[in-house]
């Protein structure tokens, strides 16, 4: 493992040194550390790169560490990786995918993850993304994330991207089973020429079923972003899609959030609000002794935490 | 001490907000200032506070001439502001506001005594956000802590009353009490309440943009109380004042 490698590792996943559990380290498309423990077991793909993780019923509590990076200009790193979590499974998954550049040519991590949580399965999963180096060529970072949901199943998805990624699109899908539970937290940060989309698309399949999709984001510099959102309620069930977004400088953002109500019982809400920094909080901070800089900053800090 | 100086604020349409206001406000004391809707006074506070920027006139802080200085300035030469109506926050929890205004981290047992001041248990609001969760009457009680927070020099509550429930402001009028005993800054509030009047060293009754009475409570209560103001046209007079101490 390269040091860059090293310096993503802590950014993005919290690695710095052993770590204790489960993990599968991947480095310019490369496996480059696998530990399996007694109730997660990790095993390479055959047909495609990537791997298949199989969390059994007995792990409750542990934590599995799956980072992805790519250390220099010119990888197009694509993988494919199936999250098997068994009936009543409760873990954490850290994630995450760093991108460095340091030459003219692109540097893009692209995963396609699947998710199939049996019945009273629950999953936080958290995710960073970072792109670091000067060089001209692109840092990429291309998600898609699939997920079914058993009966009584939960997801929790955290995911978080502050800097330096030139491009991302991401696209999530989940399908819901009765009393199932699908719970996003998005938090984003583009400046510079940066574009950013993000595509969530959840059927509420199952009775009772209930997702809540919150993305919050800021756009500066001349970046660009897109938040797309489609709830459908096919059951009795509960969906919230709210998008907030502070703009700064030339930033652009577009909220798109949809929802389809096909059962009587359906209840979708979404929220969008799209704006600067509100004038009545930069003087409350400055009152408190805060530069108009630093009020914004901190804002800014606070809507992203 | 505060001076005022032939303070004067126009809107850009040339309406007179704030009109040659003259006024001396001395240390440590507790001064209300009262009058009618619209009469000027939360203007008066927010040229005081540096949030709007006067027409003409100065205004001189400790001997220093702040007219030109921004919020900021004036925040660290020691001028608080609570505002009439407090902004929420997302993301930003009452613990980290109380500790911005501090401008310091503080303990379990400060927090519970800024809270416990505006009639709050720290334990149920320090990790909460300043959003829309909050009551209206929560977030005005922790706008009024934050500004306790700063212990500063010059400090102005605005209608600090208006939105909190009555045993709320029954402690709050406490804590005014209190603080003028022990806290060696003057504290500015614009009030209409009685129970607030009441306590205060000395009363200005602002109207029509003007200064129309300023003195001693003693000399002024009265005159509020016999409904004069209400008979009178607030355009007759313009005393300007200086309290004496």
């Amino acid at each position: 493992m390269n040091n860059i490698t090293g310096e993503l590792l802590r950014t993005v996943a919290g690695i710095d040194g052993p770590i204790q559990g489960a993990y599968n380290i991947r480095e310019d498309g490369q496996c480059t550390g696998r530990q399996s423990t007694e109730h997660i077991r990790i095993e390479s793909k055959i047909t495609e790169p990537g791997i298949d993780i199989y969390i059994s019923s007995q792990a409750q509590g542990e934590t599995v560490y799956i980072p992805a990076c790519v250390s220099h200009s010119g990888v197009d790193d694509l993988v494919y990786n199936d999250f098997h979590v068994a009936e009543g499974a409760d873990v954490v998954i850290i994630a995450g995918c760093g991108v460095h550049s340091d030459g003219q040519e692109e540097a893009r991590h692209n995963g396609i993850h699947r998710f199939f949580l049996e019945k009273e399965a629950h999953v936080l999963y958290q995710e960073k993304h970072i792109g670091t180096g000067g060089g001209s060529g692109a840092r990429r970072i291309d998600p898609v994330t699939d997920i079914y949901l058993a009966e009584g199943a939960v997801l929790e998805m955290d995911t978080i991207q502050l800097s330096g990624v030139d491009a991302s699109d991401r696209k999530t899908s989940a399908t819901l089973s009765s009393r199932a539970r699908f719970v996003v937290r998005e938090r984003l940060l583009t400046d510079g020429k940066e574009t950013a989309a993000t595509d969530f698309t959840v059927a509420l399949d199952g009775e009772d079923s209930g997702v809540d999709l919150i993305s919050r984001s800021v756009a500066k510099g001349h970046s660009r972003q897109s938040y797309r959102s489609t709830i459908i309620g096919n059951h009795r069930c509960t969906g919230h899609s709210e998008c907030d977004a502070i703009l700064s400088e030339e930033g652009s953002v577009v909220a798109l959030p949809a929802l389809e109500a096909n059962h009587p019982d359906a209840q979708l809400i979404h929220e969008a609000a799209i704006g600067k920094i509100a004038g009545e909080q930069l003087l409350k901070l400055r009152t408190l002794g805060l530069t108009e800089q630093q009020a914004e900053e901190r804002i800014i800090a606070g809507f992203l935490k | 001490m505060l001076k005022l100086q032939h303070l004067a604020w126009d809107l850009p349409d040339g309406e007179e907000i704030i009109k040659d206001i003259d006024l001396t406000i001395p240390d440590g004391k507790l001064i209300v200032v009262t009058g009618p809707n619209g009469g000027g006074k939360t203007s008066l506070a927010k040229l005081i506070a540096g949030i709007e920027t006067p027409s003409s006139g100065r205004i001189i802080f400790d001997g220093h001439d702040i007219t030109d200085c921004d919020i900021t300035q004036r925040a660290r030469l020691g001028i608080a502001y609570a505002f009439q109506q407090p902004v929420r926050f997302k993301g930003i929890t009452v613990r980290d506001l109380l500790e911005l205004a501090a401008c310091a981290p503080l303990s379990e047992e400060a927090l519970c005594h800024l809270l416990g001041n505006v009639g709050l248990c720290a334990d149920e609001y320090i990790d909460r956000e300043m959003n829309a969760s909050l009551s209206g009457g929560e977030i005005k009680r922790i706008e009024i802590a934050t500004v306790l927070a700063r212990n500063a020099r010059l400090s102005i509550f605005d209608e600090p009353e208006a939105g909190i429930d009555l045993w709320s402001f029954s402690r709050l009028v406490d804590t005014f009490e209190e603080l003028r005993k022990t806290h060696g800054g003057t504290l500015l509030i614009i009030s209409h309440q009685e129970r607030i009047l009441s306590i205060a060293d000395a009363i200005v009754v602002v109207a029509d943009g003007r200064v129309r009475q300023a003195g001693p409570r003693q000399e002024i209560l009265p005159t509020l109380l016999s409904d004069a103001l209400s008979t009178r046209c607030p355009r007759s007079q313009n005393t300007g004042g200086n309290i004496h101490e």
